[in-house]
């Protein structure tokens, strides 16, 4: 059976209306504010500066001097090498024909000083690397309402970076990096410090982050594919009020990872092929207020890992095949998991905790063997989804290779009669007969 | 008998198929059935089988026949026709249903545990003059093999949890063909469960070329070490 | 043509033949009579290889025959209970048989048409009776003309009128110098074959006569009442 994934709002009864209305505002917001500086160059008397071979300027360096604000600097294909290219008044930057500009794997190909700039149809590659200063191919510096779009960025450091600029959007681009090592490598999709921002439909993968938000509010990250990153797909951290849907997250090095954040949404997202000893679909620490829902967790290691998070809600979502689908730590509390479907996965439901803070209520659970007398399509007796064999192994990660032994069956049925080690608390009260059907 | 066998692993085969809402936890139930109900089977069949045949086999050997020849004929012929029934029970429905690797190293297992629990069935009717002992030490070995040997491998391993247990988890699996087989089918099922913490391990050992070589050949020595002890037994045994 | 000598077999403690030095020759019929447990059948398992003995030596032909086992195409052997497996059909059985012996030699199927087992052939081992899979043994003990007959209690499931066609068969085979070897708890039957009689008690051989000699020891002219005088002989001493 395929999840298809939609806008989930037809099941958004219970949930905070009014958190959804006020992300639906952000988004708007950004949006406008980009289009109304688009908007100026057609106002201004603007002109257009042409560089490349047989054109009025040789060099892109050249045409930016002699560039005023709101003018197009229009460069035709070429392999251009300048060095460091600063961008100080607004422009706007078009490649044609998918101009090279190389950074001879020395220098910080483009730095953006000025707000309103547009950069478009590049193929940005091999920008320096520092250990010190975070180099990358296109890097905005306070530059609030940039469009950075359609470019292809090569083997970079950071793709791009944004410190401390609000209003941008990356959209529609391609990075490709290869990282070697955590420490040798940069992310894909760099923020730092910002809000209003728009990450659309790009495609990253090879970099140590795919995406990396810190201290960026209000932002949104919607359709973008990113995978065999070395560390997370997407890592963010102090990052309020964002928006991330119909995103895919694959085989990263450790999944997804999102800490110490407040009132996020999380929706339509495909977390797949996070496979490892430390891996994950998506990771929650010290997240609160939050809503996940409509996601696909597919043969992850672990599908989700909540920990120190509370009053968010899981649901709607499918957990496929995960070795563990849910990882949820004692420190977790008023957390809800509820409505989504568990199929296929090794083991449901972990936990270190002994008592149940958290509410389990409505799942599907395709390890559940009750029955349903009443004719309700919910189970009659309550599902324990941490099974004794999931607490054996936590305690002998050995054990593990002892899995679908006809002995562990018993050990887990008889556990299921008579629960000993197992947290009584953590019960599913009303297990659901079939799958939800989620469209 | 041996259709009644087909006709078994036929049905639950194809009925796991059909009610099995994911492919992947359907295998895990055909699994189960592979690992509890093959051995069984084989081991009970091939003993009762043996003594059945008391006076068929004295009647063979009466004729102008080298023992081994009879010996190894009835060993083919019980552990060719179970192989049979396999395959058309099990091997059937998987090439309708779902013919992917993890189902085709299922059938292999299935395959390898016939022939291993053939042997051990006739290892435990030589031994043994009475039919009684022999199927009662046939259904022990069963149990034990099935059920008793997991249950204190798990002690084992839950009592030295604190130690390095990588080469005594591989040695106690060797001693257990259900156990190789199980952990060869595991490692194609489970990976995203395997891919973390220990069984990354695992399934670094067991995944590569050499593993499956090792894996493979301990199951054959599962098969020749029994087959050829009853073999010795067998050609000195006064019928 | 069989030559035994210093055969001794036990299983575990029990001594079940205690150096037996037997000679038979062609052209007789042997009978080997004694009580039950006292060896006959483990006798005739030492000439054909099932039982091994601890000691001594077993010559068919003049060739010890010990650990080999082509000496046994000149052998038939007609078990005390043939078993064949059930789902087999006559036919198969017998074509089985033909195939492991594999010989190109004469067949002789006299016994079947005597038993009238032609009509049968389609029919399973497993719903047969049991004198019919007596037969079926014995017509598998005849069929491919040996040289050496070994019959263990023969007639002991048979029809009277099979018996003596099985009789009449054992009689007439003699006839073309063929040894057979019989055990049996039938004195008539033994009167009416034997030329040579062998009682063994607790795996020794207590007595190997002819008939007429047995007889005239006696002075009795029935063979049963001749053999009783001297059973009790025998416990006397």
């Amino acid at each position: 059976m395929e999840v298809k994934f939609g806008h989930g709002t037809k099941h958004s009864g219970n949930c905070n209306k009014f958190v959804l209305r006020r992300y639906l505002s952000i988004y708007l917001k950004g949006l406008l504010g980009a289009f109304l500086f688009s908007l100026l160059p057609v106002v201004c008397q603007a002109k257009n500066l042409s560089v490349g071979k047989g054109f009025m300027y040789r060099t892109i360096r050249e045409a930016l001097e002699q560039s005023d604000t709101g003018d197009s600097v229009i460069v035709n294909s070429g392999f251009y090498s300048e060095g460091a290219l600063v961008i100080d008044k607004r422009i706007f930057l078009r490649g044609i024909g998918l101009p090279v500009l190389d950074g001879e794997s020395k220098i910080a190909v483009i730095t953006v000083h000025a707000s309103g700039t547009h950069i478009s149809g590049f193929k940005i590659q091999n920008s320096g690397f520092s250990d010190i200063r975070e180099i990358a191919g296109i890097r905005l510096d306070e530059a609030h309402a940039c469009v950075i779009e359609n470019n292809y960025f090569y083997n970079n450091y950071f793709a791009v970076y944004l410190a401390n600029s609000s209003y941008c959007r990356i959209q529609n681009n391609r990075i490709e990096g290869f990282a070697r090592t955590e420490t040798s490598s940069g992310n894909g999709i760099h923020l730092w410090k910002g809000e209003y921002n728009t990450i659309l439909n790009n495609h990253i993968s090879g970099h140590r982050d795919g995406i990396y938000f810190e201290f960026v509010k209000e932002s949104s990250i919607i359709g973008n594919l990113s995978e065999k990153n070395l560390r997370y797909g997407l890592h963010f951290m102090f990052s309020d009020d964002d928006v991330y849907k119909y995103n895919v997250f694959r085989e990263n090095g450790s999944g997804v990872a999102v800490m110490y954040t407040r009132n996020v949404l999380m929706e339509n997202n495909r977390f797949e092929d996070n496979w490892g000893s430390a891996s994950f679909g998506l990771l929650l620490k010290d997240i609160s207020n939050s809503i996940i829902r409509n996601n696909l967790f597919s043969k992850n290691t672990t599908g989700l890992y909540i920990e120190g998070s509370n009053n968010t809600i899981v649901r709607h979502n499918e957990f496929r095949r995960n070795g563990w689908a849910v990882r949820i730590l004692g420190d977790c509390y008023e957390d809800t998991l509820t409505e989504n479907n568990f199929m296929a996965n090794t083991f449901d439901v972990a936990t270190n905790a002994t008592r149940n803070m958290n509410y389990i209520h409505r799942n599907y659970w395709d390890q559940y063997t009750g029955y349903d007398l009443d004719k309700d399509k919910t189970g009659d007796i309550p599902f324990h989804p941490v099974s004794f064999y999931s607490k054996l192994t936590e305690e002998s990660p050995h054990t593990l290779m002892m899995l679908h032994s006809f002995f562990v069956d018993l050990l887990n049925q008889t556990e299921r009669v008579v629960p000993t080690i197992t947290p009584e608390a953590f019960k599913d009260v009303a297990p659901q007969m079939k799958p939800f059907i989620y469209d | 008998m041996v259709l009644a066998y087909t006709l078994l692993l036929f049905l639950l085969c194809s009925g796991l198929f059909y009610l099995g809402s994911d492919y992947s936890s359907t295998l895990v139930s055909l699994l189960h059935v592979i690992l509890l109900i093959v051995p069984l089977i084989c081991i009970m069949f091939g003993t009762i089988h043996f003594y059945n045949s008391r006076e068929f086999i004295e009647m063979l050997l009466a004729q102008p026949v080298d023992r081994n020849s009879i010996y190894f004929g009835e060993y083919l012929g019980l552990a060719g026709s179970l192989v049979m029934a396999l395959f058309i029970g099990l091997g059937i429905p998987i090439l309708l249903w779902q013919p992917t690797e993890a189902a085709l190293y299922l059938l292999v297992v299935g395959l390898m545990l016939t022939f291993i629990f053939s042997a051990l069935a006739f290892l435990t009717s030589v031994r043994s003059v009475d039919k009684a002992k022999g199927i009662g030490s046939a259904l022990l070995l069963w149990f034990y093999f099935a059920v008793l040997f997991d249950g204190v491998v798990l002690l084992i391993l839950h009592y030295y949890s604190d130690y390095p247990l990588e080469e005594l988890v591989l040695v106690l699996t060797s001693l257990n063909p259900i156990d190789i087989g199980r952990v060869l089918i595991l490692l194609k099922l489970d990976t995203s469960a395997l891919m973390g913490y220990t069984g990354a391990l695992y399934q670094k050992f067991f995944g590569t070329g050499f593993g499956q070589v090792f894996s493979m050949s301990v199951l054959l020595i599962w098969i020749v070490i029994p087959l050829f002890r009853a073999r010795k037994i067998f050609s000195k045994k006064d019928l | 043509m069989i030559k035994i000598e210093n055969l001794n077999k036990s299983f575990g403690k029990l001594d079940v033949l205690k150096n037996i030095n037997l000679n038979f020759d062609a052209a007789e019929v042997i009978c080997l009579i004694g009580p039950n447990g006292s060896g006959k059948t483990t006798l005739i398992k030492c000439l054909l290889g099932l039982v091994l003995p601890d000691s001594g030596k077993v010559f068919v032909k003049g060739e010890s025959v010990l650990g080999t086992w082509a000496y046994r195409k000149d052998f038939g052997y007609m078990p005390q209970i043939g078993r064949f497996p059930e789902q087999m059909k006559i036919q198969q059985v017998f074509q089985m048989m033909k195939d492991l012996r594999g010989g190109t030699g004469m067949i002789d199927e006299e016994l079947v048409d005597s038993f009238s087992l032609g009509g049968m052939m389609e029919k399973r081992m497993g719903y047969l009776s049991g004198g019919t899979r007596q037969k079926v043994s014995a017509a598998l003990a005849y069929l491919f003309n040996p040289e050496i007959l070994i019959l263990d209690e023969p007639t002991a499931g048979l029809d009277p009128i099979s018996s003596e066609r099985l009789k009449s068969k054992v009689l007439k085979e003699k006839q073309h110098g063929k040894l057979t070897l019989i055990t049996s708890h039938n004195m008539t039957e033994v009167e009416e074959l034997a030329d040579k009689v062998i009682f063994i008690v607790d795996g020794s051989i207590q007595l190997n006569k002819t008939v007429d000699e047995i007889k005239k020891d006696t002075n009795e002219s029935r063979l049963g009442k001749a053999l009783a005088i001297m059973m009790e002989g025998q416990s006397i001493v």
